[in-house]
């Protein structure tokens, strides 16, 4: 058994450690939100929060995460209220928007550990996230956007 | 199955005049809810999304539905893929309407030829097409809606109806009495569909021609969207499917010994396009057929190398081909011209590579079948579901999901990926319910691909540097011999699409020769963003560069001399040129360059501004104007000329599909990469504000990357691009 929470729900399963965290999430505890996009962490579909980190869950066996906390899209936010979904809304920024769940999941630790990031800042952290329908200048100018949001909320 | 494309028209005026009997629609209405009934299992919620006329609803025809709730749902007969038309079709229907935006909403349409399009006859979503064949359709489905609620408040105010006007979801009268569309429905649901309707005069659009943002944007935003890899069925199972690692290879024998013991595993079985794992989730199907061992009758193509296929190219294009278009006499007027130049281009296969792996659910029973999954083509899916089935074609329900990209992939004329999912399901049962996943590597390796090409063109300019003479050989696989689509060929003896973008030639140059060279290879192609156009833009637009060169004239000038006739290319050239700053300097190692193309009823030009530094190209900037004529929604338009410029640099930068041995060598984007956040340029979108008749929008921002990519770099280093995707090594 491996035990672990999952958007603050606790989860048992038995489950082989060595499946890949990806599989879990979708295909046992039914949260569709992460992505399948390569296996091979190249393309970040699949990113989730492991206490905290970004990881690409495709390859990440669910041992890893005993014991630990784990953040889905489904988790980012109950009701769109994050600043990065706000701001996505804002920018309009999905086309077909299977990679967007992918892409959030990775601007919200670049959020949380830089909360005015620059252009190299958002570059560092975004590479790993492939959008084959070109989002990329408007997922830059979102994050800006939310920055800003993060900024003014503090300043208040 | 009507394959045959039938000529465009006004069908949409034309069918909602004719009118729809009511009792068809409620018909329609029943067998819609039904298949809709059963709807998305949403995983995690438990729930049933479903979709149905109920007492509370009323549907004046097949695309919206009105409820008691003010709730307007608009039925799109065509696949969302990321290009909008959840959003730029009902927005053309509420305009009419005159609803309240912030209470419509979209629901895909289920296959029926209600929902065909109207000048392909049958139900698909390709060819930049959604928009300007949905123009008429969903104007008039509004409208007459409207009509229906207008005559109903008339009645209830024992007026006349032209003395009401509407606003927001209500009618109103002289006095402003008002009445919402939801006290309205239970009663217009007992008129007659109106015979003829008044469209809106454009001037007054509420909604047209503005920057409406998406309304499928907040289900992409928390995990809810629902793509065909997120469909689960209560009790359904998994399967991965080995297929042949060459081209028409075939199953000899195989063992499966260590598989079939392997945890989760339910099932294994061999299918026409291989063996099928089949388990309780994707992670013990893949492992387990990971460990089979098959051994395969190779076939013919088990020597196949795209290196050799090129060398047949080169040497095909040295003889004259099919004569495409002739004008003049090419080969005569360049006798005696001193400033004369040959040049061959060439491009690989290409994979679509949507983020979304190809994927279909398959719910067999013993007389009926239902099919989800991301499909372009329902029509011809369904069909071939059903042939597969043995079932006829009513007794098989197709439900599209959202489809993570789409790019021409899922619009397989042999419908590929849904038949295989049906022969597993059939394996299993009935009754079966089975998911089939592709895994990234099945995906790129399953074949379907934009061909590889080569261009050949020779031309020549006169002692003032105006081009005089242009002989080109385009040699490649055909995309339509051998498919149902052979008859959009018209007989012709050559595939159109092979020499779109090339045959059109718009520069004034008396003498022409295009002409073709059809390559036979068993490698299946089709269709990818674009078409013809992702090579022959690149082709015809680095070779007017060189003319240029050998004419000593910039590239912009030379073009525009020869652009005179054409307003609409001109007046894209020009602003793109304007836009960028061209003429004016640039940082020392940056170089422009630009192309100008006409695809799909839209009118492109592009500036990119590029540098080298230590061999590797950076594009720092890419300057887009775009003549799509009228505009429904500018906010799309310019989301679909950014993601296809990157779709078009990406190409020419980075991706190449190569075969040895038969053996594809690309396996993932490793491999085959995508361009990325670091090296996506800024890019600007300027939009030619025209009242011409709506373009396509989807695939027409893709041709000129390349090319304006290449000439920019001739900026910079002196040397000439002729292959994608662009090795600098390469350049001459």
């Amino acid at each position: 058994m491996i035990a672990f929470s999952v958007n603050g729900r606790h989860v048992d399963l038995d489950v082989d450690p060595s499946t890949p965290l990806l599989w879990v999430i979708r295909d046992h505890l039914l949260l569709t939100g992460t992505k399948y996009g390569c296996g091979m962490a190249q393309c970040g579909a699949c990113t989730v929060h492991i206490d905290g980190e970004a990881v690409r869950s495709c390859v990440a066996p669910v041992s890893r995460a005993a014991g630990k906390a784990v953040t889905t899209i489904e988790g980012l936010s109950p009701d769109l209220s994050h600043p990065l979904q706000r701001a996505w809304l804002e920018e309009d920024v999905p086309q077909c928007g299977y990679c967007q769940s992918g892409q959030l999941m990775s601007a919200a630790v670049l959020l949380r550990e830089k909360p005015q990031p620059t252009d190299e800042d958002i570059d560092q952290a975004m590479t790993g996230n492939i959008c084959r329908c070109g989002t990329y200048p408007r997922i830059r100018r979102a994050i800006h956007r939310a920055a800003g949001m993060v900024a003014k909320a503090g300043a208040q | 199955m009507s394959t045959r494309p039938v000529n465009a028209g006004p069908v949409g005026a034309e069918r909602v005049r004719t009118g729809m009997a009511r009792r068809e629609f409620l018909k329609f209405s029943v067998a819609a809810s039904g298949g809709l009934l059963v709807g998305f299992y949403f995983p995690g919620t438990g729930g049933q999304a479903s979709a149905q006329e109920s007492a509370s609803s009323f549907m004046p025809n097949a695309f919206v539905r009105i409820g008691m709730d003010e709730q307007v749902t608009v039925i799109v007969n065509h696949s969302e893929m990321g290009q909008g038309v959840f959003t730029s079709l009902p927005m053309l229907l509420a305009e009419e309407l005159d609803a309240d935006w912030s209470k419509v909403t979209f629901e895909p349409a289920p296959v029926d030829p209600k929902y065909n399009h109207p000048a392909f006859g049958m139900q698909v979503t390709g060819g930049s097409s959604s928009v300007w064949s949905g123009l008429e359709q969903f104007r008039q489905a509004g409208a007459a809606a409207r009509a229906m609620l207008v005559a109903t408040a008339a009645q209830r105010w024992n007026t006349d109806p032209t003395s009401c006007r509407t606003e927001l979801g209500a009618v109103f009268d002289r006095s402003n009495r008002k009445l919402t569309y939801g006290q309205l429905v239970a009663d217009a649901a007992k008129l007659p569909p109106p015979e003829h309707v008044q469209l809106k005069d454009p001037k007054n659009f509420k909604l047209i021609g503005k920057p409406i943002k998406r309304l499928d944007t907040s289900v992409k935003l928390n995990g809810k969207a629902v793509f065909g890899l997120d469909v689960a069925l209560p009790g359904m199972l998994t399967a991965v499917v080995a297929r042949p690692p060459i081209f028409g290879a075939k199953v000899k024998s195989f063992d499966d010994s260590r598989a079939r013991s392997m945890p989760g595993v339910r099932k294994i079985a061999q299918v026409p396009s291989g063996v099928a794992v089949i388990a309780d989730t994707f992670w013990q199907a893949k492992v387990a057929r990971d460990a089979l061992r098959i051994d395969w009758d190779e076939g013919a193509m088990r020597t196949f190398s795209t290196s050799q296929m090129m060398q047949q190219f080169r040497e095909r294009a040295r003889s004259p081909g099919v004569s495409v278009r002739k004008e003049g006499d090419a080969p005569t007027a360049l006798v005696g011209v001193t400033k004369k130049i040959e040049a061959v281009y060439e491009v690989p296969y290409l994979s679509h590579l949507m983020m979304e792996p190809l994927n279909c659910v398959v719910d067999l029973r013993q007389d009926s079948c239902e099919v989800w999954t991301g499909s372009q083509f329902q029509t011809i899916d369904r069909a071939n579901a059903a042939k597969t089935a043995g079932l006829p074609n009513e007794k098989v329900q197709l439900h599209t999901t959202f489809l993570g990209g789409g790019f021409g992939r899922r619009a397989t004329p042999q419908s590929d990926f849904v038949v295989e999912a049906v022969y597993v399901a059939k394996a299993i049962g009935p009754p079966a319910k089975v998911k089939v996943v592709w895994t990234r590597e099945d995906d790129m390796q399953g074949g379907w691909y934009r061909p590889a090409f080569l261009h050949a063109i020779e031309g020549g300019v006169d002692a003032s540097g105006k081009p005089v003479s242009w002989t080109s050989r385009s040699v490649g696989q055909s995309i339509m011999t051998g498919t149902p689509f052979e008859a959009m060929m018209q007989g012709k003896p050559y595939d159109p699409a092979s020499v779109e973008g090339m045959d059109d030639l718009p520069y004034a140059i008396p003498n022409l020769a295009i002409e073709s060279h059809q390559i036979d290879v068993n490698v299946p192609v089709q269709w990818l963003r674009s078409v013809g156009h992702s090579h022959t833009a690149f082709a015809v637009e680095c070779f007017m560069d060189e003319l240029a060169g050998l004419a000593r004239k910039d590239p912009y000038q030379f073009r525009r001399d020869l652009l005179l006739k054409q307003p609409r290319y001109l007046g894209v050239l020009d602003l793109a040129a304007q836009k960028s700053g061209w003429g004016k300097p640039l940082p020392k190692g940056m170089g422009r360059g630009m192309a100008v193309h006409f695809a799909f009823g839209s009118y492109l030009a592009h500036v990119a501004e590029v540098s080298v530094t230590d061999g590797k190209v950076k594009v720092h900037r890419m300057v887009c104007a775009v003549d799509c004529g009228q505009c429904v929604n500018p906010g799309i338009i310019t989301a679909q000329i950014e993601g296809a410029a990157i779709f078009g640099a990406s190409a020419a930068l980075f991706q190449e599909l190569t075969f040895e041995n038969g053996r594809l060598q690309q396996t993932n984007f490793n491999t085959f990469p995508v361009m990325r956040m670091n090296e996506c340029p800024v890019i600007e979108t300027y939009i030619v504000e025209s009242n011409e008749k709506s373009g396509g929008i989807g695939e027409p921002g893709v041709p000129c990357a390349a090319p304006a990519i290449a000439n920019a770099l001739f900026a910079v280093t002196g040397k000439r691009v002729r292959r994608l995707p662009i090795r600098l090594t390469e350049a001459v």
